[in-house]
């Protein structure tokens, strides 16, 4: 086990992935000259050349669209988009080109694109700058999207994504980058749709993922100085959805927190809550408690930005009220 | 308004630079006699496809390619068997000049487990990707960057194939055009994008005139923002578009750069089989542009040639008749697809 | 077929549970001969049965909890065949699983565990968000089900325990959180010089049975209830959107219990003598202690009087006892300098807080009420005075 960062378990396994397969190539703004706005890519352009390392113009949706088309014809394109606000102007061709060509085809063509890059709040970034898109992309059938939380998960999740078949949201997180941590070496991948017990623990149970992970679990550190033990998962992957170890989770503890940095309404903690609904109906002690980010855009003042963003308090506070604590 | 645009459709006959003489593609006769026989088909297939739209057999929507059958033959006349292509929704002709089995194209269509995409995709998504066709795309202009990477891709293979690209005028004023279309520019003048940009400028986007949707209505100028070269071709003459594709789909494989053609064509039939009442166009503009109709023009040069005559003509005609017939007889009595195929193809299999 | 139900003991009651049953099928039954041992969120009463015969059936059986009015048992009549198998059993009004039951506020895990439990969820308090029964509702309900034990528990030294509420203890709970929350309370104090009060219940004292003696609260009580009888805007309640007037005066006595507090009522007050009173007080008290109220023992309550004076203390403030509108709060008669005539003597004074919902009555009324009580408590002899046409 070797302790890097999560930049760097991203990096490393983007080398070791073109290393072992020619098919790899990178794409995105300033990848390459720039070597990348948060260096995840960085000196690639000279380890790899332009052919692989390919620096595109501000057009989203024309090289989100080339990267499908370069999948469809076999390579496995990793495309940066710059933060996941930007794909907002791909949207059409992930929605309509990436997600369903394979189905409208009748099974015809493979996708094995990539799209990564960081997702939710930076520091005062504002409105534009600022959101968590991973709920608009797990609604559509034919993606997948994944969130590592930890430098291992970004390995694991990362080498699973670039040798599948399918379009993969690769959410990553500008706050996570520089966290340090521990990643398996040798071909360490992650399947997609497993969750993983971060934490044990018996009164309740609390979903997160991505950033959200280590608010969770620095919420059940204080929780456990009150004698409640919080069970913390961390998803991993949003679509496929671990159901099983969620529904797993809640029926054992009978409460459950989600939590989730964007806007509440029609969120993941809202799919989340509704497949613990679901599958634990009966085993419920109270309804799933949602911590999320306030329902508003992004503010710039630091004061009203951290006031729009879950805390560590805030997934106290919720745990407590599953637990009908005051 | 009607006039002109009906002026407008017939000048790319007078003034395409690449209109070809009978003698320049004598090689080729033989083959346009081969050619000759899928356009009739096509148009028939189109005309059946219509009938049975009408009859309750064809849900959705169904966009006919009755006018612009020189285009789409001349271009897949000229590609080599490993090139590959992408279009648009008008995609029926395109499946079956490249080859696609009649029954199977009329069975998607009809949504049947027999259809191309096994009754998953529709008129809009043909797709035979083992025939090098990777599909018609129901987005206007969404599928012009899947061309270009791919184009991309076929060269960072290390092969020289090439990849068509097939377009309305419509779609050159969507993003995806204009994007995409830069980097293959950027692309190809490192040897990297082997792509041929088809316009198949019908004259309309939908029911909008080029000139109302377009602040530039010249292609050529337009496409020469990105470096791409684009040459203007009498859409309505299949030699003479397939004697430019010839040139276009050899400059792009030796040079690795995008090209262009712009084919000035016309659209028969309504854009797509509810567009009944056509408003924006004279029934006028309809029947003057029918007397250039793509299959009498190259049937005028096959006669001269000594090709085909009257019996001929009536040959291929019942010949083609019976083909579709029997498409669509073979789309009728294929099943619908299986409740299994609901949930297939979503993601790969084996992940 | 004579039916015994579940009667309703008191106005919030909407069920009961059979804790015992002391006859058996087959057993003869006498009128007014108690056949089964109910408990209700106030009180645990033995019902008397309605008619002579033979205990046919068992409806509900120990331990179970039914529906005001709900068939628990039948009773064949004389002539009757006490056969279970001849018995038709009227379903019960509303059956225990059901649309209603689906009504109460319970997390799912709850209700799973009534179910597995076999308790009814009405049966049960809930402590969750707008009473939602949670688990540990259902967990302590299903604790509760044996009596609560006599003697108070002791957490072990240095340990805490976590007694589950009684049902008592939920209602008081619930009740008097309701009514914090709800009754905008004001308080008024007077000192009441006791001794002429003091001197009275000794000199009838010495001349009555142990059993018929007359405490200072019976002179409270009589005190009250006349003076209630003057001020009618004391005696009443809040119905909603109108105030109403109570055309009695019962007043309610505060009795502790080992389990929690309970207010019976002395009915009439205004119209018994004072000996009445105080006979009709110690037989009530005597069956609270004994768990043996009766319904009507538990409703009707018009105003309260609560008693601590017995533990010394001298002044205390009461909540009130919804939907009453006041309640009186007595301390002890305890001697202290007062001035008599000009001089400081020794006197006996006892502290009154009167608590009144600021809804129905406002200070002066409270306090023309509370002058009125110290005005009889300090002149007795109107207490034992019959005032003519005073009916």
């Amino acid at each position: 086990m070797a302790e890097i960062s999560y930049r760097d378990a991203i990096r490393t396994t983007l080398i070791e992935e073109m290393d072992r397969d020619p098919s790899v190539v990178l794409m995105g703004e300033d990848i390459g000259l720039y070597q990348g706005t948060f260096r995840i890519t960085a000196d690639l352009l000279e380890r790899f050349g332009r052919q692989r390392v390919i620096d595109t113009p501000i057009s989203e949706l024309g090289f989100v669209g080339a990267a499908i088309g370069m999948a469809m014809l076999g390579l496995r394109p990793v495309v940066e988009v710059m933060t996941w606000n930007f794909s907002l102007l791909a949207l059409d061709q992930i929605v309509n080109n990436a997600a369903k060509v394979r189905y409208f085809s009748g099974g015809q063509v493979d996708v094995p694109l990539v799209i990564r890059g960081p997702n939710g709040a930076g520091v005062q970034l504002s409105a534009q700058h600022s959101q968590s898109l991973e709920a608009l992309y797990a609604h559509f059938p034919g993606l997948r999207v994944v969130a590592p939380a930890t430098p291992a998960e970004a390995t694991g999740l990362l080498r699973t994504a670039i040798r599948g078949k399918d379009p993969v949201i690769y959410l990553e997180n500008a706050a996570l980058y520089s966290m340090k941590g521990e990643v398996p070496e040798s071909d360490h991948t992650i399947p997609f749709g497993s969750a993983e017990v971060v934490r044990r623990g018996s009164d309740l149970t609390v979903v997160a993922y991505s950033r959200m992970v280590h608010l969770a679990l620095d919420a059940a550190r204080r929780l456990a100085d009150e004698g409640v033990e919080a069970e913390v998962i961390s998803l991993r992957s949003l679509r496929p959805l671990d159901e099983r170890t969620i529904v797993e989770s809640a029926a054992r503890t009978h409460r459950a927190v989600v939590v989730q940095e964007q806007w509440r309404p029609y969120g993941a903690a809202a799919e989340i809550a509704a497949v613990i609904a679901e599958g634990a109906f009966d085993l419920l002690d109270a309804p799933v408690a949602r911590v999320t980010g306030a329902d508003v855009p992004m503010p710039y003042a630091r004061n009203l930005e951290l006031l729009a963003l879950p805390t560590s308090d805030a997934v106290v506070e919720a745990a407590r009220g599953v637990l009908y604590r005051k | 308004m009607a006039k002109r645009a009906a002026r407008k459709a017939g000048r790319g006959a007078r003034e395409a630079p690449g209109a070809a003489s009978l003698r320049e593609t004598q090689p080729d006769l033989d083959s346009a006699l081969h050619w000759y026989r899928k356009m009739v088909t096509a148009r028939l297939f189109e005309e059946e496809a219509e009938r049975a739209f009408r009859r309750g057999r064809i849900g959705g929507y169904l966009h006919v390619y009755s006018g612009q059958e020189a285009v789409a033959a001349g271009f897949l006349a000229e590609m080599r068997e490993d090139d590959i292509f992408f279009t648009s929704y008008r995609d029926h002709a395109h499946a079956l000049f490249r080859g696609s089995s009649l029954g199977e194209t009329m069975a998607e269509l009809f949504g049947r487990v027999d259809g191309l995409a096994r009754g998953k995709g529709g008129s809009m998504h043909l797709f035979d990707v083992s025939r090098g066709f990777y599909g018609g795309y129901a987005i206007v202009g969404g599928h012009i960057p899947l061309a270009v990477g791919a184009a991309y891709a076929l060269r960072y293979k290390g092969g020289d194939q090439v990849c068509l690209c097939f377009l309305g005028d419509g779609a050159m004023n969507s993003g995806a055009f204009h994007e995409s279309l830069n980097m293959a520019g950027l692309w190809g003048a490192a040897g990297a994008c082997p792509l041929v940009v088809i316009v198949e400028n019908n004259l309309y986007a939908m029911g909008t005139p080029l000139e109302g949707s377009s602040a530039v209505t010249d292609i050529p100028a337009r496409l020469s923002s990105y470096a791409i070269e684009c040459r203007q071709v009498d859409g309505m003459d299949f030699l003479a578009v397939r004697q430019a594709a010839s040139r276009l789909i050899t400059e792009a494989r030796d040079s690795g750069r995008p090209v262009a053609a712009e084919a000035r064509t016309y659209r028969f039939s309504g854009h797509g089989a509810a567009d009944v009442f056509q408003p924006y166009r004279s029934k006028e503009e309809v029947s003057d542009a029918r007397r250039r109709d793509p299959i009498s023009v190259l049937e005028d040069r096959l006669r001269e040639a000594g090709l085909l005559d009257d019996s001929g003509i009536e040959a291929i005609r019942r010949e083609a008749e019976e083909a579709v017939a029997k498409a669509a007889q073979f789309a009728e009595e294929s099943a619908p697809p299986p409740p299994q195929e609901l949930h297939r193809h979503v993601y790969g299999e084996g992940v | 077929m004579a039916e015994v139900i579940m009667p309703k003991m008191g106005d919030a009651m909407t069920e009961g549970r059979v804790l015992r049953w002391l006859k058996q099928p087959g057993d003869a039954v006498a009128r007014g001969e108690p056949i089964a041992e109910i408990e209700t969120d106030k009180v645990n009463i033995e019902i008397e049965a309605e008619w002579d015969g033979t205990l046919a059936k068992i409806v509900v059986s120990e331990g179970e909890t039914a529906e005001v009015g709900a068939t628990i048992a039948l009773i064949a009549r004389p002539g009757e065949a006490p056969r279970e198998e001849a018995v038709e059993i009227a379903p019960p009004a509303k059956p225990e699983e059901g649309p209603e039951e689906g009504a109460v506020r319970a997390s799912p895990l709850a209700r799973r565990l009534a179910r597995e439990r076999g308790l009814s969820l009405r049966a049960i308090e809930g402590t969750g968000p707008g009473g939602r029964i949670t688990r540990s509702d259902v967990e302590a309900a299903g604790e509760d089900t044996a009596r609560q034990p006599e003697t108070a528990v002791r957490a072990p030294r240095g340990k805490a325990v976590d007694q589950p509420l009684s049902r008592m203890r939920q209602t008081i709970a619930r009740r008097m959180t309701e009514s914090k929350q709800q009754a905008p309370h004001f308080y008024l104090t007077v000192s009441i010089v006791m001794d002429a009060a003091l001197e009275l219940r000794d000199r009838l004292n010495a001349d009555l049975a142990d059993e018929e003696r007359v405490s200072v609260n019976d002179l409270v009580v009589r005190a009250s209830a006349l003076a209630l009888a003057a001020h009618p805007q004391i005696n009443a309640s809040l119905e909603g959107s109108s105030v109403r007037l109570h055309g009695d005066v019962n007043i309610s006595v505060a009795v502790a219990l080992p389990e929690g507090l309970i207010v019976p009522t002395l009915y009439g007050c205004d119209r018994k003598p004072l000996l009445q009173i105080a006979r009709e007080s110690r037989a009530l008290v005597e069956r609270a202690r004994g768990g043996r109220l009766k319904p009507e023992d538990l409703t009707g309550g018009t105003f309260t009087v609560s008693n601590l004076g017995m533990y010394d203390v001298e002044t205390f403030i009461a909540i009130l006892n919804p939907p009453q509108a006041a309640i009186l709060a007595v301390g002890a008669a305890a001697q202290r300098a007062v001035v008599r005539g000009g001089e400081i003597v020794a006197g006996a004074v006892m502290q009154a807080t009167l608590s009144a919902d600021h809804r129905v009555t406002d200070g002066a009324q409270a306090a023309a009420f509370l002058r009125d009580v110290k005005r009889l408590l300090e002149n007795p002899i109107w207490l034992v005075a019959e005032r003519g046409g005073d009916g």
